[in-house]
């Protein structure tokens, strides 16, 4: 029993980041149409620039809000830069601009930082928590209430917000947006500066336990990719549920069938989810218009 | 006398390849040429399934991994000679690109995208895993082809890297040549036009998932054959081989070089193979020149390299 607890304690606090990664991937999509491959790099930059912020003796807080404004600038930069150049391209088109990206990002990272691991302590010590048998680090629980905040958050800007609105209508449709006076151009660059900033949250509150390095960007930008799929691609609820289920059935596969093979559990499952239920979880229906 | 289209691009392969040795200031190139060629014949794969058929596939290094641990495992495992080992991996991944192909290919763009990126890790995931089949990251040898020897035995000392670069550019031109008959067969037709709109190609009566499906078996053939040639030049192969880079290597030469034309997505693999070598000096800025490059050529020149620089020579012409 304290097993299982403690197989869903780690796998809620992977699932939270996964979830943070699959949000960031269903922001940019609803924006603009593109699946974001170097979504992972913006996790991997907020984690790199919170430990290098902290060694130059800068304060956490301090540190971690530097890292989610640069990363978020970066994103702003990287829609202005390559993808709006790119507008009406196929989808393989932008599957290789963003991957271009994702690229160019990670041999900046190893050059403008280092190529060493880095990790930083927790924000409230390292002691573990003991609860009901199974233990659980205090970062932990930073990660997970991190990402409810986000998510919190993030649904009060969609619902309560003038400009949550206007980007929840340029997701629904770009021209009819337009018509109605809504900024496209603005929205998209706040949509990828949100994204990255997202990105870059999950990547401060997580680097203490996984911890970072420049090249760990591409592996984060496949399970976040396969969680928001899993959820249904244009859901925000369903990036919450794909990457929790993700992490949980990670941390479950992990601990009673195959460390080795936890990561097959989650494309096994994608597979057979976009066999039966092309849509994902939650996704909407589409129709083909000829 | 007018060449059909088909013939000129397979004579203008075939000079390249020739002529280019006359130009190599060390054998270290031969080595570089047969790489290229290796990435070329997976490359034209990609052209049947991305530029023919218009489906993606990020996951098509998976094949090339079948391909490569079926010349390292078949001759110890299963006594099969290692000539025909290469062909066992071919039928290895036919099989399995039929099986799996039917359901993935109903899907779309992305979702495509996705269900082949997973395609692709799990194979190389076995490949990671089952450490005491593969040998784990660190690889496993490879059995010698014998080609070698036989060469010897007829009384010619060849290199290997001048052995295969001739033999990986035999086997990509005669890729080449089958890709280029299929363009103009009935069964090309029937894949551009499912490319252009699939509801279009029902309506003529073209078996849409039937087509589509031999388009994804025939790609992964080609690199199956492509993963074979690498294990069988190197005589080492390391999971990396099936890895996610390797699948996007594929697509990016395929698109970069011109993916509705053979002869461009050989080009394309030329470039991005040899750029890295050609770059040691700059191995430090080599991750960010070669994604500086592909989002550049995405934006400007969106047919790829040779198709925009054809179009623009002729428009030059017709001023």
């Amino acid at each position: 029993m304290s097993d299982l607890l403690q197989f869903l304690l780690s796998g809620l606090t992977v699932g939270a980041v996964y979830a943070l990664l699959a949000l960031g991937f269903t922001i940019i999509f609803n924006a603009s149409g593109v699946v974001n491959f170097a979504q992972g790099e913006f996790v991997m930059l907020g984690g790199m620039a919170t430990a290098f912020g902290i060694a130059a003796g800068l304060p956490v807080p301090l540190a971690a809000l530097l890292a989610i404004l640069g990363t978020a600038a970066l994103g702003v930069a990287l829609n202005a830069l390559a993808i709006a150049p790119a507008r009406g391209a196929p989808v393989v088109s932008l599957i290789i601009i963003t991957i271009g990206a994702a690229i160019f990002l990670q041999g900046a990272a190893g050059l403008l930082f280092d190529k060493q691991i880095h990790r930083y302590p927790g924000f409230s010590g390292e002691a573990a928590l003991r609860i009901l048998g199974a233990t659980i680090l205090p970062q932990s629980l930073w990660v997970i209430a991190g990402a409810t905040l986000t998510f919190a958050l993030l649904w009060l800007f969609f619902s309560r917000t003038l400009t949550g609105k206007a980007v929840l209508a340029t997701a629904n449709n770009p021209l009819a947006a337009s018509l109605v006076g809504i900024n496209t151009r603005a929205i998209m660059a706040l949509s990828f500066g949100l994204s990255a900033a997202i990105g870059a949250v999950a990547g401060l509150l997580v680097t203490p336990i996984t911890m970072t390095a420049y090249n760990t960007g591409v592996a984060l930008a496949l399970s976040g990719f396969a969680a928001a799929m899993l959820g249904g691609l244009g859901s925000p609820l369903g990036a919450l549920v794909g990457g929790l289920l993700l992490g949980v059935l990670e941390a479950l596969t992990a601990g009673y069938v195959s460390s080795q093979y936890k990561d097959a559990v989650s494309f096994i499952l994608i597979i057979l989810v976009l066999t039966f239920l092309p849509q994902g979880l939650l996704g909407r229906k589409s129709t083909d218009r000829v | 006398m007018q060449l059909k289209p088909k013939y000129l691009s397979l004579l203008i392969l075939v000079l390249l390849v020739a002529a280019a040795p006359l130009f190599f200031p060390s054998g270290f190139y031969y080595r570089v040429g047969a790489l290229i060629f290796i990435n070329g014949i997976a490359v034209t794969g990609m052209v049947i399934l991305i530029g023919y058929a218009g489906q993606i596939s990020l996951g098509h290094a998976g094949f090339a991994g079948i391909g490569a641990y079926s010349c390292a495992l078949a001759p110890v495992y299963l006594n099969i000679p290692p000539v025909a080992a290469i062909a066992f991996g071919a039928a290895l991944s036919a099989a399995l690109a039929w099986v799996v192909g039917r359901p993935i290919l109903k899907l779309h763009g992305y979702y495509l995208g996705v269900a082949t990126l997973g395609l692709g890790i799990l194979i190389s995931m076995v490949l990671l895993n089952e450490a005491q089949w593969t040998g784990g990251p660190d690889g496993i040898a490879v059995p010698d082809l014998g080609l070698r020897g036989l060469l010897r035995d007829m009384g010619l000392r060849v290199g290997a890297g001048e052995l295969w670069y001739w033999v990986a550019a035999l086997v990509m031109i005669l890729g080449a040549w089958l890709a280029l008959n299929l363009f103009d067969s009935p069964t090309g037709r029937a894949l551009r036009a499912l490319h252009g709109s699939e509801v279009a190609a029902r309506t003529i009566g073209i078996d849409v998932p039937r087509h589509k499906l031999h388009a994804f078996v025939v790609s992964a053939v080609y690199a199956s054959v492509s993963g074979s040639l690498l294990a069988q030049m190197n005589r080492l192969i390391t999971p990396d081989v099936a890895g996610f880079m390797h699948s996007v290597q594929m697509v990016t030469m395929a698109v970069l070089g011109g993916v509705s034309s053979v002869l461009g997505a050989i080009f394309g693999a030329t470039i991005l193979t040899a750029l890295p070598q050609l770059l040691t000096v700059f191995h430090q800025y080599e991750h960010m020149v070669l994604g500086l490059v592909m989002i550049l050529v995405m934006i400007f020149l969106p047919d790829g390299l040779l198709p925009s620089i054809l179009k623009r020579l002729k428009g030059r012409n017709e001023e």
